[in-house]
Formats: structure tokens, sequence, C-alpha cells
């Protein structure tokens, strides 16, 4: 089956209302955002999402009516701090009411990892003591059958779906990435599938060429969309560096829901497809994200 | 920027740095805690190791300012770009050394809140723990940053996100925490270490220019003073040049 596909026909065709959505696992970097953008306008309803942090991505689909409970570490601006949206909805239910299951970002990667290895839980030593286990319908202090130890069980977390932003990737989905990885191949792996954006869509020989890069094998993976600057304003190494005035601009011009509103109509609604969000930020912006000076690894040999 | 003066945050910086010894492993945060490793590396702790809960390790500071871990200036260099679960299993396997925190409220034990806050009766909510929770309760001792005003030093957290010593010494033991807790709570008014027996915050030092009234006036429960209170020392002008090194613009410690 063809797996290649525009990002509005892979959102439409595998996100559906009402989903359990990891993204951002990657943390501060490689986040989805273009996949993201693609579900708010599509209109998507009720969804819940997962990740230990997300930046601003989860902030725009929770400000955007999309999102009905987030299960995740963190939810916040990295560089500013505050995710207004995030606040608004826990706070005064604006635009919808928002639950949030609160985690660590252990917590919440052993919860994923639970499911990609297809086990109910996995037992840690963290959290424990703290606010966060307190009536918490996945973490549950345990004893130890074998040393009679206090632990924390971390219940299995199985998205229906996981988007990944991947430097490059083949037509079947198989993906080289590289930098920190957070708990992107956890989330691969434990998801019923995977929906990859790329910043290049590579021949089969590049992935095979490097086999210890490819860290999603493309037989989890349904569909991928190349999109040059899907991650943006997060970066991509070696593709795009961080856009670090994009993160203050959205902090500042959020603070107020018109002021989201107004951001979410220019930058999203009223922008035809990841291409239309590009060309508002201009080729100029473009440019200067792009990284000056090439530093690639040495070759290995896999020869025999 | 350049002044001659010496800011409370560059004091800070300093102080965080002499919290890292030669050849510790690190879980490093952002910000200040990060020119701390930077600077303890260059100066005194050059086999100083430093993990990043995003998958980063690396032994050198990063080749540009960033402002997330994730930043390409980060990655470029590294010793190991790996998962999140494979650095914190360091941590929960007892190799790393100290941690390094920071939160919005910091209590007489040492507990930390990043969860909720109050202003004026109003429940706030806050980002969350992120990896500080995991850190507090897995590093073998932590290091707590924190700008020092009555607001954040409740005597109690209202949540409690990433543990200190609890409701005291022994608590950590209780609730089964196998290790750890705060060894340092560094503000931007002084330097506190805690009490062997009650697990409780001590005042060490003052940072130059900072009087104990001062000190009381912004923190929610009597304050217990070390009987040799100190000033806390002041970078050096080795220090000094380091941190204007790492952080040329002033944007963390000006």
């Amino acid at each position: 089956m063809q797996k290649v596909m525009a990002l509005g026909e892979a959102v439409s065709r595998y996100v559906r209302d009402g989903m359990v959505i990891a993204m951002g696992t990657g943390l501060e970097s490689c986040i989805p955002f273009a996949a993201g953008h693609e579900i708010i306008r599509q209109g998507r309803r009720d969804l819940v999402l997962v990740g230990p942090i997300s930046d601003i991505l989860f902030d725009q689909l929770i400000g955007a009516g999309c999102v009905s409970k987030v299960i995740a570490a963190w939810v916040g601006n990295v560089g500013a701090g505050i995710a207004y949206n995030f606040r608004r909805a826990v706070e005064e239910g604006i635009p919808r009411p928002l639950a949030v299951e609160d985690h660590s970002n252990l917590t919440v990667a052993l919860a994923v990892s639970a499911a990609a290895m297809g086990v109910p839980y996995l037992p840690a030593r963290t959290a424990l003591g703290t606010d966060i286990v307190r009536d918490h319908q996945r973490l549950r202090e345990v004893t130890c059958p074998f040393t009679g130890e206090r632990l924390l069980a971390v219940g299995a977390l199985r998205p229906d779906i996981t988007i990944l932003h991947a430097q490059r990737c083949d037509r079947h989905g198989n993906a080289h990435l590289w930098g920190n990885l957070g708990i992107s191949l956890e989330a691969a792996r434990a998801a019923e599938t995977v929906l990859l954006t790329c910043e290049e869509l590579v021949d089969d020989a590049i992935i095979t060429s490097d086999p210890n890069r490819t860290l999603v094998p493309g037989f989890l993976v349904s569909a991928v969309a190349e999109e040059p600057f899907g991650s943006h304003p997060s970066p991509t190494q070696g593709y795009v560096n961080r856009d670090d005035r994009f993160y203050d601009e959205y902090h500042e011009e959020t603070r107020a829901r018109a002021g989201f509103l107004a951001w979410l109509d220019r930058m999203v609604l009223g922008t035809r497809g990841h291409a239309g969000y590009l060309s508002r930020l201009g080729e100029d912006r473009m440019e200067r994200l792009r990284p000056r000076t090439p530093q690639p690894a040495a070759p290995v040999n896999y020869g025999f | 920027m350049e002044t001659s003066a010496i800011t409370r945050r560059q004091v800070m910086v300093a102080a965080a740095a002499r919290e890292i010894r030669d050849g510790e492993v690190v879980f490093v945060g952002m910000r200040l805690p990060l020119l701390g490793f930077a600077l303890a590396r260059a100066l005194h702790a050059p086999r100083a190791v430093g993990l990043f809960e995003n998958g980063v390790i690396r032994s050198s500071p990063p080749a540009a300012p960033i402002i997330t871990m994730g930043d390409p200036p980060n990655i470029a260099g590294a010793l190991m770009c790996t998962t999140l679960v494979d650095v914190m299993s360091h941590l929960q396997r007892g190799r790393v050394d100290v941690g390094f925190l920071g939160g919005a409220e910091v209590d007489r034990f040492g507990n930390l809140n990043t969860t909720w806050a109050e202003d004026r009766g109003r429940r706030i909510r806050l980002p969350g723990s992120g990896g500080a929770a995991d850190i507090a309760a897995l590093a073998r001792r932590t290091v707590v940053l924190v700008h020092h005003e009555r607001r954040r030093f409740p005597e109690r957290v209202r949540y409690l996100t990433s543990p200190g010593f609890g409701t005291g010494r022994g608590w950590r033991e209780t609730v089964g925490l196998v290790r750890g807790g705060p060894g340092r709570v560094i503000t931007s008014l002084g330097v506190f270490g805690f009490d062997p027996e009650s697990g409780e915050m001590v005042l060490e030092s003052l940072h130059p220019g900072v009087t104990l009234e001062e000190l009381r006036a912004e923190t929610g429960w009597p304050v217990r003073v070390a009987p040799d209170l100190r000033e806390t020392p002041g970078p050096t002008r080795e220090e000094l040049d380091a941190i204007r090194r790492f952080d040329p613009d002033g944007l963390w410690t000006g």
C-alpha cells in the first residue's frame, strides 16, 4: 500500500475524533507542529494528547478546542514558562474543560514503554511520596514480589496514533532520526499506528546504508508526508534551528483569548496547509533558521 | 553590558558550580544550572559529565548559547544522544551524583511545587513536574536554585511535585525513596544546607549585601540559622571571567 501522501490526507485518514495521540515525544526538538496544525484545520475534537512535554504544540491544540484531556509531565512554553491556553482551559474551562493526568517525565515514559513492550505495567522508584501519585488512575504503589520493597507501578498507556517528525525516511516509513530522542521510539512502538512527517523523503538505499540510525522501522508506520520545516518553530537537528523569537512572540500574543484567536487565524486556520504557514513566515526568516555550519558525522563502515 | 558590579545571579551561578565535584555525573538543568555546569567544567571539575533528560550526555558546554536542552548546539559535539528512559535509568540506577532543580515554591524541608500556585485566592495552574520529580526522587543529592521571595517560600508547599525531606528526616525512607534529598538550596539571598537530624533547611550564608532581616522577611517560616553563618563567597576573578565567557550578553546573569 502506498504510504507516501500529503499531510492533509494522512491526517484525514488516520486521525479521528476522540483518539489518544502521542506527539512532541522528542521533548523540545522535532515537535510535529505541521501535523498538529493540520489536525486543527480539520477540526478534530475530544483528543487525548500524550507527551512528556510538548512546548507550545499542546497549548495550540487546547486553545483550538481539539482536546479533552492531556496526559503529560509538563505543559508550557519552554522559553517563556506559562502556556496561556492550557491555563485558561484548566482554570476556567475555556474554550472547553480540560482533564489533566499529571505525570513526571519518567512515569509517562514508562507508561508508554510498558505499552511498547506489551506488558500491563512497569515498576519504578520515582515520584513516591509526591502529590502526583495521589489518587492517580495509572500510578499505584505496590510491594515488590521479590524484595518486599515499596515501588511505583506505572500502568501501560497505548496511544491510538503516534505522530513523529524525522530527519529522513524512505517510502516505506523506515526513518532515520538523530539528536536527542526523548520517548519517540517507545511511543512509535506503543501506538496502534504511526504517522511520520520528515524533512526529506529518501531512497531506500540511504536508509539501509546506516541501519543503526533507523530508529523507527517502516512496518509500524501507516503514512509518510514530506514536510520540510515540519517541526517549526522547534528544531530538527541538521535541518532547522530553533526559532526562539517565535516562542516569545507567541507568549506575548496569546496572553488573552482574543490574541490567541487572532494568532490561530493568521498562522493556522487562515493558511492553506504547511506551505501556507511557511509563506506567512517568509523566506528570510526560514533562511535565518537554516544551519550555517555543517557538522557531518564520520562515516561508519558496514562492509564485510 | 559590561559592569564591574557583581550580580546576585553571578553569585548564585558560582555557588552552584562549587556544588559540582570533579568526576561527578550531573543531571543538568537549563539557565543558571547549565552555566554552573559550564563553570565547574572549566575551572575545578574538568571530568564532570552532564546528563540532560531529553537524552543528551555531554562533557563540554554547548557550542553556542541555548534556550532549551534540545537546541542544536547542545546536540552537536555531545558524547551521546539517546532516549529519556536511557538517561533516567542512570538516575534510577543511582549513578547520578547531583541533580539541579528549580521551583515555583520551596518549603522548610526542601519540597518543591511546580504544579499549582495561588494568587490572591485564585488557583493558578503551572506547567507541572517535567523531569523534576524524577531528579528529586532519584539523584544522590540535589541542589535547588530559586529566586527568594515570600510567596515562593511557604512553610509547606501547596502541592508536592518533587520530594525533598517531606515532613522531616526519615520521611523519604518511609515513602519508599531509596536515596537522595536536597543538599543545598541556593537562593537570590543566601545559601541553605539541611539539618542532618530534622531534615530542615538551615541558612549557612548570606550573599554580599543581604541582611538576615531581609531574608527572614522573604521566608514563610522562622528560619534556622547555622551558628557559623557566613557571607557567601562572591565569584572569584577566575569564576567571573568564566561566567562572562559563557554568558557574554548577561542573558542569564545580568
